[in-house]
Formats: structure tokens, C-alpha cells, sequence
């Protein structure tokens, strides 16, 4: 990146490029310094990191399959255990499947379940949410009371409703999280675009000329994304929860493929003899949601104080 | 004048629960292939005029609008249609399993509150001390922790290696309890049956623990918070500099304006409790409506699992409503 910034030797949107880029590296610096005094949200920041890399190379990291064992290999307890051996580190379930292979390529299903439910769910609530509360009237209160109406509904109530009704899957599973997910986002991002409305800057590109379109887009969201990502990363932890839940009940994530939470159900039946099939790839889902937890706690108290209500 | 409010809210719920029902029965439309279809799916042998007669029996031969209507007349008058699979009316299944899903969910909460109570206090008052901080350690966890995988540690703990608490049911076989109201704990202290009260209450334990640790962890934190503000406050200086003790502050003065903000999100947290039952009725195999949903979704059963969707919003919507009244009478400030 150039650093030159005369403005007699460069074309304006260079320029203007140029300043952004510094902002954002200021920025970036400016927020680096506070997560280093931060050292829990640190610390779950590189917990997050280790489980999206292992999603990513799991099958570099592992040479067994995930979806397919020997029953010869059936029960095979963790490798600390009397009878377990490091070839299955974590051991092997009822079907001879290796439990660490499992849920590295699981890792891969929370996280993706995580990220577009929620990526999604920011999407439409942020676009509806700074529509209502830029615009009000008739499209604010149609949009408020559909929102109030699903509020109605116990999220994973919902979830479950909806995946009872269109089956079992992957593109499904995104599809419940998100009827209901972008409810928080729209109600976040209407308030915030309410009242940013009224601050000066506002007023100023509406006085020299800016389309609304305009205004929302490269004056409005820019200074609300901040709350948008602080809620965005609690609510993953939450998503990842419920995703879990369903595959759990057998809605969600079909076997054989790995779910974190179907490995847990599967555990079910053979809990009395083998405890490990059940309990380990549920240490998964609490570790992760734990750090993205912390993590998301760490990111409001830098980013955005005034959310910390609870 | 609190009785005109309350009435207020009470009609304000009204077109909320109507557009519950009709966002069901959106739902219910969405799914591909109709209700026949499905049921021909289950195996039978149907001949094309019984497929008529089917039709006609679940009105799919009239328009959609008139189906909305006539759905939304049925169940005016408490009817959810007839289960699929169990060929009874849904509204009495429902009801039949309703009882344990209740006994369950105030378990649940007394359990939560139980633990979230002296925690959050105890932790507002020492603020940054190790107790504090370990049990918002504990909070975050309880948090984070899925109820289903805790609902199996407590069973892999308590009853399998302990041996101390059953796996699952709610009450032993050889009880004799007599059901007067479906909640065995209550019916066995109305039929004065001892041993049945407390086996009902070793039954309930675990998986009152399994869904209320996430209530707890929630409300203690909320309550700690809440605290902190107030133990700052200007009224609570006053009540010391009077030379109230510590005991009557924190009691009398701060604990009871905390309880604004903290009831507000107990309400918040049936909904927690309602979407929980399903897993922690599956891990207990606690016979529920939670359970009866996941079955009958598995079934495909669906005039059964809208009912019962239907039935957890109404008394998500019922818990908010009463949350809602109480907060008005809790604050004084607010004229309802």
C-alpha cells in the first residue's frame, strides 16, 4: 500500500482509498492493543482460531475416515484408558468409527452452521432493520409486528417446528436458524438506526445531496456495525448450541456425515459400557461455545459498552 | 385501575396468539405433499374414494382461504384435529402429557432460582472476590454447556456410577401413586403416599438440574449486575449512612428493586425452558409433551406437532403476560 497522500499527484478516489486503508489499519492496531488487555477474550480468540483451522485441515490432520469404521474396532476406550491405544486417540464409537476424525470433520458443520446462520441472519435483519427504522411508517410497524410475532415463538420450538415440517438437512437447518435469527438483528440494527438518524453527520449528507439508499449504506451502517458484530458473535455460540440440539433430536445433520451433536446421541446406548462415545464430542461443543462466548463478552467490552445490559 | 391494564394486556395477546396460528398454518402448507398423502405414506392400503372422503374429512378440498378459516374456528373452540398415527383428538393427547412437562418445567425453575439466588447475591456483595469470579466462571459455563450433554454427565455421575438417581422416568413402577392432577409430586402429597413423593422427587431431580442450569446461570448474572447498580445507588448510601446493617441493605432494600429487572428475565426464560423440555424429556425419557412432539415429528404425525407448537407459544405468550402483570406490581413506580 502507498502512503504517499499528495493530493496534486493522485486521482481523488485513490486518495480517499488510501485514507480508509490507514483508518482501518489504525483501527486494527487501536483494537489489537485493547484485546492484548483483554487476555481471557485473547486467549478464547486463539481457541476459536484452533477449532477453524481443524475444521479446515481435518483431512490433513487425520488420516482415518469419518464416516465409515471396522467393527473389529468397536468401543475402543481413549488412549489413557486401560485398553486404548493412540492410533484412536479419543477412541472409537459403535460402529468402529475413530471419535477424534469425527469431530474434527464435525468442527466443520458447527462452524458453517454458525457462520451462515448467523451471516445470513445479520444480512436480513441489518437490511430490514435500518429500512424500518430509517423510513418508519407503514413498512416500520408491518415489519415490528411480524418481528413481535415470532418473538411469540421459543426459538428452539421454532427450529424444531420448522425442520419438522420441511425434513431433515443441511440447506434446512440454515433455513430455521435464520426464520427466526434475524429477529435480534432487525430489532439491534432498527434502534440504532433510529437513533443515529438524529446525530449531525446525518443531517450534513442529507443536506448535500445524498440519496437515502446512500446515506444508510456509507454513513449509517458503517457507524452501527460495530453492535451488529458484537451481537453476531453471541449469537453464534447460541446457533451452534441449537444446531446441536436438533441433530441431537435427529433433525438436524443426517448420519453418517459428523454432527456434534448426533455423536452425543449416538453415545445414548452404549453409555454404560462406554462413556467416552457420548461425553467427549460434547466437551467439543462446550469448548467452543465457551470461547466464542468469552470471546464475544471480550469483543463488547472493547467495541460497544453501553450493550452491556444484559 | 391495575385490573383495566391487566385486561389491556390480556387483549393485546390476542392477535399475537392468532398470528401464531397462522403462522403454523403457513408452515403446515409449506410442507411438501398434503396431510393424505403423508398418512398414505404410513403404509396403508387406501382405495381412491376412502382418499376422497380423506380429503373432504381434513377439508384439503376447499380453497385455502376457507381452510384458514375453519382451522382458525376449530381451534377457537380447542379443537387441534385428530393425531394421524394415534387416532385421538391432539388436544387430549396434549393434555394428557401436559402435566409432566409442567411438573418438569417448575422443577426446573426452582432448581434454577435455587442456584441462581444466593450466587448472584453473594456475588454482587463480594464483587471480584473468588467466589465471584468462579461462579461467573460457572455461569459462562452453565451457559454454554448444551442441556442435552449435561442432562448425560448428571446420568453418567448420579446414576450410573453413584447409583444414587434413576436414569429416567418419572416415578417408580411400584408406586401405587393415585393421579388426581398429573403432577406426581403434588398428587402424592394430596394422597398422603410417601414413598411415591419421594420417588417423584428423585425421578425429577436430574433432569430439573439438566434444564435449569442454563436458567441459572442467566438469572445469576442478571441479578448480580442489576445489584451492582444498585448498591451504588443514592438510596442504598442513605439506608447505610442511617445505619441500617449490611444484612437489612442488601435484603430489604437492594435485593427487592433487583427483582424488577431479574423477573423480567425469568419470563424471558420459559422459552428457554419450553424448547429444553424437548431435549432433556428425550435424554430422561421423561414422558412429556416434549417427548410426544419428537416422536410424533418422527411419525410425521403432523396435526399433533402443530398443536403442540401451537400450545408452547400460547404458553410462552401466557408466561410473558403474567411476567408482565407482576412486573407492574413489583415496580411501584410504573402506574399501570
Amino acid at each position: 500500500m502507498t502512503t504517499s497522500t499528495d493530493i496534486r499527484t493522485q486521482p481523488a478516489w485513490r486518495y480517499l482509498l488510501d485514507i480508509r486503508l490507514r483508518l482501518w489499519r489504525r483501527n486494527l492496531a487501536d483494537f489489537w492493543a485493547e484485546l492484548r488487555k483483554h487476555p481471557v477474550a485473547l486467549i478464547a480468540g486463539v481457541v476459536i482460531l484452533i477449532y477453524i483451522l481443524a475444521a479446515l485441515f481435518a483431512p490433513q490432520i487425520t488420516a482415518h475416515d469419518p464416516e465409515r469404521g471396522s467393527l473389529r474396532q468397536r468401543l475402543i476406550p481413549p488412549a489413557w484408558e486401560e485398553g486404548g491405544s493412540w492410533t484412536y486417540p479419543l477412541g472409537t464409537d459403535g460402529q468402529g468409527r475413530d471419535i477424534y476424525t469425527r469431530i474434527l470433520f464435525g468442527a466443520r458443520v458447527s462452524l458453517a452452521v454458525g457462520l451462515l446462520s448467523v451471516g445470513i441472519s445479520v444480512i436480513i435483519g441489518l437490511a430490514l432493520g435500518a429500512a424500518a427504522g430509517y423510513y418508519r411508517g407503514r413498512l416500520d410497524s408491518i415489519l415490528s409486528r411480524f418481528a413481535d410475532l415470532l418473538m411469540a415463538f421459543p426459538f428452539l420450538i421454532f427450529a424444531i417446528g420448522v425442520m419438522a415440517f420441511m425434513g431433515p438437512g443441511f440447506t434446512n437447518l440454515i433455513l430455521a436458524l435464520t426464520f427466526k435469527g434475524w429477529v435480534e438483528f432487525f430489532r439491534l440494527a432498527r434502534g440504532e438506526v433510529m437513533a443515529e438518524k438524529t446525530r449531525e453527520y446525518v443531517e450534513a449528507a442529507r443536506v448535500s445531496g445524498q440519496s437515502h439508499t446512500r446515506i444508510m449504506l456509507s454513513e449509517i451502517t458503517p457507524n452501527i456495525m460495530q453492535s451488529i458484530f458484537v451481537l453476531a458473535t453471541l449469537r453464534m455460540g447460541f446457533m451452534i448450541v441449537t444446531e446441536a440440539s436438533l441433530s441431537f433430536l435427529g433433525l438436524g445433520i443426517q448420519p453418517p456425515t459428523p454432527a456434534w451433536g448426533s455423536m452425543v446421541a449416538d453415545g445414548r446406548n452404549t453409555l454404560l459400557n462406554a462413556w467416552w462415545v457420548s461425553t467427549i464430542p460434547g466437551l467439543a461443543i462446550v469448548f467452543l461455545v465457551l470461547a466464542i462466548n468469552l470471546f464475544g463478552e471480550g469483543l463488547r467490552d472493547i467495541l460497544d459498552p453501553r450493550l452491556k445490559i444484559e | 385501575m391495575r385490573l383495566v391494564k391487566v385486561i389491556e394486556r390480556l387483549l393485546a395477546a390476542i392477535p399475537i396468539m392468532l398470528g401464531v396460528a397462522v403462522i403454523v398454518f403457513v408452515f403446515m402448507r409449506m410442507t411438501p405433499g398434503d396431510p393424505v398423502d403423508i398418512m398414505m405414506g404410513q403404509g396403508g392400503t387406501v382405495s381412491e374414494g376412502e382418499v376422497e372422503r380423506l380429503r373432504s374429512e381434513f377439508n384439503l378440498d376447499k380453497p385455502i382461504h376457507v381452510q384458514l378459516g375453519l382451522f382458525l374456528s376449530d381451534l377457537a373452540r380447542g379443537d387441534l384435529g385428530n393425531s394421524f398415527t394415534k387416532q385421538q383428538p391432539v388436544a387430549s393427547l396434549i393434555g394428557e402429557r401436559l402435566p409432566a412437562t409442567i411438573e418438569l418445567a417448575f422443577g426446573s425453575l426452582f432448581i434454577g432460582l435455587l442456584i441462581a439466588f444466593p450466587i448472584g447475591i453473594l456475588s454482587a456483595v463480594k464483587q471480584n472476590s473468588l467466589l465471584d469470579r468462579l461462579s461467573m466462571g460457572a455461569a459462562f459455563l452453565g451457559i454454554s454447556m448444551p442441556s442435552f450433554w449435561l442432562g448425560i454427565i448428571l446420568i453418567l455421575i448420579f446414576s450410573v456410577k453413584l447409583h444414587w438417581l434413576p436414569v429416567q422416568g418419572r416415578i417408580d413402577y411400584d408406586a401405587g401413586l393415585q393421579t388426581v392432577t398429573g403432577l406426581y409430586m403434588l398428587d402424592s402429597i394430596l394422597t398422603g403416599n410417601g414413598p411415591a413423593l419421594i420417588s417423584s422427587l428423585k425421578h425429577l431431580i436430574l433432569p430439573s438440574i439438566a434444564l435449569g442450569s442454563a436458567v441459572a446461570a442467566i438469572v445469576a448474572r442478571v441479578l448480580r449486575s442489576s445489584l451492582l447498580e444498585i448498591l451504588r445507588s443514592d438510596y442504598v448510601k442513605l439506608a447505610r449512612a442511617k445505619g441500617a446493617g449490611e444484612t437489612t441493605v442488601v435484603m430489604k432494600h437492594a435485593v427487592r428493586n433487583a427483582l424488577i429487572p431479574t423477573v423480567t428475565v425469568v419470563g424471558l426464560q420459559v422459552g428457554v425452558l419450553l424448547g429444553g423440555n424437548m431435549i432433556v424429556e428425550t435424554v430422561f425419557s421423561w414422558p412429556g409433551l416434549g417427548r410426544l412432539v419428537v416422536e410424533a415429528i418422527f411419525n410425521r404425525d403432523f396435526p399433533l406437532v402443530q398443536g403442540a407448537v401451537m400450545v408452547y407459544a400460547f404458553i410462552f405468550v401466557a408466561a410473558n403476560l403474567v411476567v408482565d402483570v407482576l412486573y407492574t406490581y413489583l415496580n411501584p413506580k410504573i402506574e399501570m
